[in-house]
């Protein structure tokens, strides 16, 4: 049984190898000059640095939060590089990008070029700090769709950003929402507009390449009246020894009748077996129901990153309106995450629903950290939680800390959770029909894990099975 | 309004420094070595954890400005009391012999009868105690409320603690007859007091303990009350507290218990009435085999407030522990529930429990809960829940379409809620009484009744 555990959580990370790639990086380090440098390479209006100042000022007054069921080791905020971007021409075209570029998209199985793209996604790659190309925009651009880089929506739609910018997740929130908002880098926008429903799943695809920087990319969402989209995120990293930051800030807006579907896959570089280098990956990830009967749904699926520190939350304003959240986190080695969600509920008549599945093996440390907050002047308001874990080994642990917070009588709220390990009496039954241990445990994990992959896009379910059967390759015990 | 804030929390933490300084002496008189040599350290601890407890983790739901920032008289020693025998004694249950056996604003009625006991049986004062039994204190006091790390206000009660009521019972010895022991407030001003309890329980020892708390004036009362529970091998303590005091009383009750193998620790909670009620529970399955259960129920209406905390620390494999606490709330009523289960490394085969369901009736009541799990083992059964609702509509039409009316039918649905946990007082006369009471206090026939509860004189 132990060598099928080993043999499960054994798999190798695939996507650790380095783009050769000439970058335009600046020095190290972070102070006022920093920003004013990211910003002027960007060629930024001067509210958006005035925006960034605030907030690296903001920062600078925080500290950082040390409530997580984490161990983070110190991070020196000066020895990180801020911006780092593979050069390029000026004007681009597709023929002028960096063969090099285009190789390490078609290693990691993104489709850069629209003739060649398999299935009807549109992507927008992000290399470092800077989006390197976003594919189907004509296609898009049709249907009033926007969706690009978020500096290409700078220059092109900056009142669309000065409205929405920092609206659901203000610099002055957290720690790390701070920092993102002084640096930030680039990302993605979008912006569907009044009864629109985008034609096609719309994909982001980050990539850390260069090293000792930090990613900082931030993602803005603008979901109209009657509007639809389902928006994929995926994230992978060269395998390094050192540890490298993420902070990211994903912001949603919903408005009436409309819905929002986000999915994520992350796939940070874990880190080695002994624990040494991988990601932190400490994101704020927020979505505003704003309209009536407006709709979010969360769907993530988590294995990389050697800290895993994030809540994509979902403040429910609009009467009438539903967030659903499903989430596998997965921890193998010395990998920690704590990570969750939060659901408050602010309008009558809102609905939301936790599905979250934490697997945890090798030394890692899984914990699901959760709020549902029904605020007083909030009728009808229901609440399922279920938050499940298991363990796949005895040095191994998994937490649980939901908050309930309910000011309301009419709230329904409820919360569950179990924590266990495979049962030898479910082995047994399998194996008794013939089904291998090995095989009996992905059969589990899969079932266990099914509720939520179900709710994943096509594209990324297949992806996401293959990825939890990877992390857990012979952890199954 | 922070600086504010901050600045009233100052006042009070120096406000407790002089006292300290003020009254060592006085502190020390009467009390045995290891009493007063936990006092020092205590204190400062109490300081090194900023004093009261302001923006912690552990307390974020509980504001403690209102309750600490009264204007509360403090007494260090003993003042003889006229307390009514004849009617605290009616506040036995009356099916039931017990012996019971007072405090008096945490203080050792000095005419308590103990009778009837096994002769190897102690139960005396805590000041008593610490004089004539040095070794059991040497070898228990302060060794397992050490456990709350984080609380302040525990190491404020090794601080100030001067008696309370002490029990030995040595191994092989049971005890038929319940213990009662009745907590009173009484005084002519506002009062601030501390009391110090501890058990010791030998090998096979089984006890049964009735704890009342109520106040017998008026005034605003803050008490802080610490039980350290020792429970050796195969012991059994049945636990009930009955919680009924007025709304100017803030309570602060914290339970320490520290289980050996195959013991079996129950405890049950009414919290009936009270200005501010905080329950801290640490049990420690320090042996396999052990077993607690902890089950509690809270019925709050106008501005009062609960606030039940339990940390169970599966230390040794094969223990098992249940914790279920339920609530209704009315008013502006506030309830909050933390509960930890923490399962170490080497816990393997725990089974734990864990859930808080809550009733709401009003718009401005509210609750907060927080279930918790850690887990470091495999190979367990670990689960929680919590919820909080109303009453169920299909439940209600079922009566209603039976010809019961809607008052009534209410009344059925919560009494059934509660009756989940009366249904584990094992007294018979104790539960049947315990469900009257509940019937009583759902009714709201209770929240006058400033005397002991089971008295009732309605």
């Amino acid at each position: 049984m132990d060598n099928i555990i080993e043999e499960v959580t054994g798999g190798e990370y695939k996507y650790g190898f380095v783009t050769n790639v000439e970058t335009d990086t600046i020095a190290k380090g972070l102070n006022e000059d920093v920003i004013r440098t990211i910003s002027a390479k960007k060629e930024e209006p001067e509210w958006l640095l005035e925006f960034r100042l605030q907030a690296y000022r903001k920062w600078q007054m925080m500290e950082m939060p040390q409530w997580a069921q984490l161990d983070i080791p110190e991070i020196d905020y000066q020895n990180i590089v801020y911006y780092a971007a593979p050069k390029q021409k000026a004007d681009k075209k597709w023929e002028d990008v960096d063969p090099e570029l285009k190789k390490t998209f078609d290693k990691l199985g993104i489709p850069l070029t629209e003739q060649l793209a398999l299935s009807g996604v549109a992507v927008d790659a992000v290399m470092d700090s800077v989006s390197v190309k976003t594919t189907f925009k004509d296609t898009l651009a049709e249907r009033g769709v926007i969706f690009c880089s978020f500096s290409e929506a700078v220059k092109n739609h900056p009142d669309l950003i000065k409205k929405y910018l920092g609206t659901v997740v203000p610099y002055t929130d957290n720690y790390f929402a701070a920092l993102n908002s002084a640096v930030f880098s680039d990302g993605s926008f979008v912006y569907i507009p009044r009864g629109v429903r985008c034609p096609m799943e719309l994909s982001t695809y980050f990539r850390i390449n260069a090293q000792n920087t930090g990613q900082f990319e931030r993602t803005l969402i603008v979901a109209e009246d009657e509007a639809y989209v389902s928006y994929l995120e995926g994230c992978t990293a060269p395998q390094r020894d050192e540890n490298q930051l993420h902070a990211a800030i994903v912001e949603i807006i919903v408005e009436k009748n409309a819905e929002v579907k986000y999915s994520t896959v992350q796939n940070w570089y874990p880190g080695d077996k002994e624990g040494k280098g991988g990601i932190y990956n400490f994101v704020t990830k927020r979505g505003l129901c704003r309209g009536e009967n407006s709709k979010l749904i969360w769907a993530q699926v988590e294995t990389g990153s050697a800290i895993t520190w994030k809540y994509p939350s979902t403040v429910l304003k609009g009467d009438g309106s539903v967030s659903e959240f499903y989430s596998v986190a997965v921890t193998n080695n010395y990998q920690q995450a704590d990570t969750g969600t939060k659901m408050i509920h602010i309008g009558n008549n809102t609905r939301s629903r936790i599905v979250s599945k934490g697997i945890s093996a090798g030394f890692s440390s899984n914990s699901y950290r959760g709020k549902v907050k029904v605020v007083k002047g909030c009728q009808n308001a229901r609440n399922y939680s279920q938050c499940d874990s298991l363990l796949l080994g005895d040095k191994c642990g998994a937490h649980t800390f939901p908050y309930l917070e309910i000011e309301n009588p009419t709230a329904q709220v409820e919360h569950e959770a179990t924590t266990s390990k495979i049962g030898e009496d479910q082995i047994f039954y399998c194996n008794q029909r013939g089904i291998s241990t090995e095989d009996a445990v992905g059969l589990i994990i899969k079932g266990y894990a099914g509720d939520v992959l179900n709710k994943m896009p096509m594209e990324f379910a297949v992806e996401a099975q293959k990825l939890l059967q990877i992390s857990l390759e012979g952890s199954v015990g | 309004m922070n600086k504010r804030i901050n600045d009233m929390v100052e006042k009070i933490n120096a406000d407790f420094a002089t006292l300290f300084k003020e009254g060592y002496a006085q502190l020390e008189a009467g009390c045995g070595m290891r009493m007063n040599g936990a006092r020092q350290e205590a204190f400062k601890k109490f300081m090194e954890l900023g004093g009261i407890p302001h923006e912690k983790e552990d307390y974020m739901y509980a504001n403690l400005l209102p309750v600490f920032g009264k204007n509360y008289n403090v007494v260090l020693k003993y003042i003889p009391q006229e307390v009514d025998m004849n009617e605290v004694f009616r506040c036995s249950v009356t099916d039931m012999a017990t012996t019971p056996i007072l405090t008096v604003n945490g203080w050792w009625f000095a005419d308590n009868l103990v009778n009837e006991l096994p002769e190897e049986v102690v139960v005396c004062s805590m000041r008593e105690a610490s004089l004539r039994y040095p070794d059991v204190f040497l070898e228990h006091y302060n060794k397992y409320a050490i456990a709350a790390k984080q609380d302040g206000l525990v190491s404020l009660n090794t601080a100030f603690a001067q008696d309370g009521v002490f029990v030995y019972v040595p191994d092989e010895v049971v005890l038929e007859r319940p213990l009662q022991i009745i907590n009173l407030l009484r005084a002519k001003g506002d009062l601030m007091c501390y009391q110090r309890n501890m058990i010791v329980l030998g090998r096979h020892a089984k006890v049964t303990m009735l704890v009342c708390d109520h106040t017998l004036s008026n005034q605003n009362f803050l008490m802080n009350n610490v039980t350290e529970v020792h429970m050796g091998d195969s012991a059994h303590l049945d636990y009930y507290q009955v919680q009924n005091q007025h709304m100017g009383a803030s309570q602060i009750n914290s339970l320490f218990v520290s289980e050996c193998r195959n013991s079996v620790f129950d405890s049950n909670i009414l919290t009936l009435n009270g200005g501010f009620i905080r329950n801290n529970m640490y049990v420690s399955l320090n042996g396999e085999g052990g077993e607690s259960n902890l089950y509690g129920m809270y019925i709050m209406d106008k501005n009062q407030v609960v606030d039940n905390y339990s940390n169970i620390d599966h230390i040794a494999p094969h223990c098992v522990s249940n914790e279920l606490f339920k609530g209704v709330m009315d008013d502006s009523a506030l309830a909050n529930f933390s509960g930890r289960i923490r399962v170490r490394p080497n816990a393997q085969k725990t089974e734990a429990y864990q859930a808080n369901n809550n009733l709401l009736l009003s718009d401005t009541a509210r609750v907060n809960s927080k279930p918790q799990l850690v887990i470091d083992a495999d190979d367990v059964k670990c689960s929680h829940g919590a919820s909080v609702g109303q009453i169920d509509e299909e439940a209600m039409f079922y009566l209603r379409s039976r010809g019961i009316g809607k008052d009534e039918a209410r009344m059925m649905m919560m009494f059934g809620f509660a009756h989940d946990i009366i249904q584990h007082v094992k007294l018979e006369p104790l539960r049947d009484k315990i469900d009257d009471l509940i019937e009583k206090r759902l009714r709201g026939e209770l929240s006058k009744c400033y005397n002991c509860m089971l008295q009732c004189k309605k």
